[in-house]
């Protein structure tokens, strides 16, 4: 996989695998695509799971990894380096997994800066206290199914602003930023995506759910 | 004190540690006294700590090496 050209400094170079991001964006650009292999190699589970978030499909997801690895890597030059890398990897995501998401629902228009629809008062429904270790009634499998499908099945408009915010950990201006909303309708998508799942998720962690197998004990 | 509306608009400030403190005070208060929204308000922490601790899952080898042709084609090569 040798690439045409040396790119500068190769031979006293750390390895791949121990350079940061910046560093291994620099490689990229000066024409190593091992580097940029290694930023995929890095970032690949979680860019996965984001375009499975959004797209809400595993085979769409894959292709949206794919084309935004390709994107980034054809863009690259344009990385100025003023934000990080993954961040920006991230945005091109977004992009690419919400436009698969428009072509799968041509007929039903995904719209992410339609208005929030009704009051607080329908959000809260279910008020049971929840398990103390959910973990210990479910395998790390079951969790993961159970999170994703609970995000999965929310509308568009909240699981990729939930996404962005709590599985990214994206600031609020950076979600605002990325999905080109307002500030106050990523507030108020957030707060909606929260309680929507948490009342989803109330079915599985509720407590008690898990005390039948130990119920004659 | 806060009415239950008033508490669920203030909710993610709260989660999120922004509220200011005259604003904490008054949740703080709303949740000890009002058992329905002290469930609400501990669930919904607890629905993003199980969010923040989970791990992606492996990407599986086949795909990866999917990946990889497709940079390399990408690149003018064929591997
Ligand atoms: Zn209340």
């Amino acid at each position: 996989m040798a690439t045409s050209g040396t790119p500068p400094s190769a031979e006293s170079a750390l390895p791949l695998a121990e350079m940061d991001d910046a560093a291994l964006v620099a490689q990229t650009q000066a024409g190593n695509v091992d580097a940029f292999a290694e930023l995929m190699r890095r970032h690949d589970r979680k860019i996965l799971r984001l375009a499975r978030h959004i797209t809400g499909n595993q085979e769409d997801a894959e292709d949206v990894l794919q084309e935004s690895f390709l994107n980034a890597f054809s863009h690259i030059g344009n990385f100025a380096g003023n934000s990080k890398f993954y961040t920006w990897l991230v945005r091109i995501t977004v992009n690419q997994a919400l436009m698969k998401l428009r072509k799968r629902k041509s007929d039903k228009q995904v719209s992410l800066d339609e208005p929030v629809q009704g009051d607080t008062d329908d959000l809260v429904r279910e008020i049971a206290v929840w398990d103390e270790t959910p973990e210990r009634t479910y395998s790390q499998e079951e969790m993961r199914r159970i999170l994703d499908d609970a995000i999965e099945s929310l509308e568009p408009i909240y699981r990729t602003v939930f996404v962005l915010r709590d599985v990214e950990e994206l600031s609020t201006e950076e979600t605002a930023q990325t999905l080109d909303i307002s500030v106050p309708a990523v507030k108020s998508r957030l707060l909606r995506a929260r309680l929507q799942l948490r009342e989803k998720l109330t079915k599985f962690f509720r407590r008690g759910k898990g005390d039948d197998a130990f119920a004659f004990l | 004190m806060l009415s239950c509306k008033d508490f669920l608009g203030w909710l993610n400030d709260y989660l999120d540690e922004t509220a200011d403190d005259q604003v904490k005070a008054q949740v703080k208060e709303h949740i000890t006294n009002c058992p329905n929204c002290w469930v609400v308000y501990d669930t919904t922490k607890k629905t993003l700590q199980v969010y923040k601790g989970m791990e992606p899952r492996e990407v599986p080898e086949t795909l990866r090496n999917r990946l990889m042709e497709a940079l390399l084609k990408k690149c003018g090569k064929t591997g």
